[in-house]
């Protein structure tokens, strides 16, 4: 089991998610799945700007993330699965049962969003989205920074 | 009078943004130092969404000739004044600030943006150093 974190993040790689998660997992692949930035060359160079010294940072779409996830979980190295939204999480989760457990670490305000924890604002379509992910077998909770409590989805959604 | 304004409204103005509330610290200090916050101006990304933070840069910089000074390298900070700024010759970008680099920063305002920059990383990389006593 390499995948050691899924994680939903509109920030995507970010302090809380480098100095953070990134450390106290001791990962080393960060693997970024998003179908728009694997499409966009300079936001790829953005986000590398974040990636600490030895750890390897790798863009895919949805569907190459599908394709490869498999091969990643079997490897030695700790990843991290970084997604920026709810129906990325969900694409990605109705392609694969590898994933036993996502995290939800910080959506922000906006886009008909209400709040449900501090860090988290969801629309009621993205409240629905999650609860499907979880009826599929998937654990979902919330937690933004790794000293804190998870909070499972009944709690929030 | 009208001539001194001018002068004024051409120097540089700088935006420090941070995670919580350490960007307007960082003002607050300058201003107990030098007993002038030189301009400075304060964004925090607490809160704030991706395009939030990117709003609240834009707002903060304007229009005109600046500094902007964020926190660290690979933030979310860095992030949207990077997307925000990336078309501008006019704003400077300085990852890693510190009180040093603001406190030249804030008496060199004449410079051009990447002049002004280069002298503050200088006094930033000048300033941090193991002290014996």
């Amino acid at each position: 089991m390499s995948i050691v974190l899924t994680r939903i993040d509109d920030r995507l790689i970010h302090g809380q998610v480098v100095v953070g998660w990134v450390q106290a997992l001791n990962a080393k692949r960060i693997v970024l799945i998003d179908d728009e930035v694997r499409g966009n060359k300079w936001e790829q160079d953005l986000y590398a700007l974040g990636v600490p010294g030895g750890v390897e940072v790798v863009f895919m779409s949805v569907s190459e993330a599908i394709e490869a996830v498999t091969e990643m979980n079997g490897d030695a190295i700790r990843t991290v699965f970084l997604i920026a939204n709810v129906e990325t999480a969900r694409r990605l989760c109705d392609g694969t049962d590898i994933i036993t457990h996502v995290n939800v670490g910080g959506l922000h305000d906006g886009n008909g969003r209400s709040e449900r924890l501090s860090y988290v604002y969801l629309s009621d379509d993205e409240a629905a989205l999650l609860l499907q992910i979880r009826d599929g077998g998937v654990e979902v909770t919330a937690q933004d920074v790794p000293t804190a409590k998870a909070v499972a989805l009944e709690h929030w959604a | 009078m009208s001539t001194s304004l001018r002068i004024l409204s051409d120097m540089l103005k700088g935006v420090i943004v941070s995670h919580a509330t350490l960007a307007g610290a960082l003002v607050a200090a300058v201003k107990e130092i030098t007993g002038d916050d030189g301009e400075l101006a304060a964004v925090s990304n607490t809160g704030e969404s991706p395009e939030g933070l990117c709003a609240a840069v834009r707002a903060a910089v304007g229009s005109e000739p600046a500094v902007v000074f964020v926190d660290m390298p690979g933030s979310s900070c860095l992030h949207a004044t990077l997307r925000e700024f990336r078309a501008r010759d006019d704003v400077a970008i300085v990852a890693g600030v510190n009180l040093a680099m603001l406190l030249d920063f804030v008496f060199h305002r004449e410079l051009t943006p990447e002049e002004a920059a280069a002298r503050a990383i200088s006094a930033a990389e000048r300033s941090i150093r193991t002290v014996h006593v």
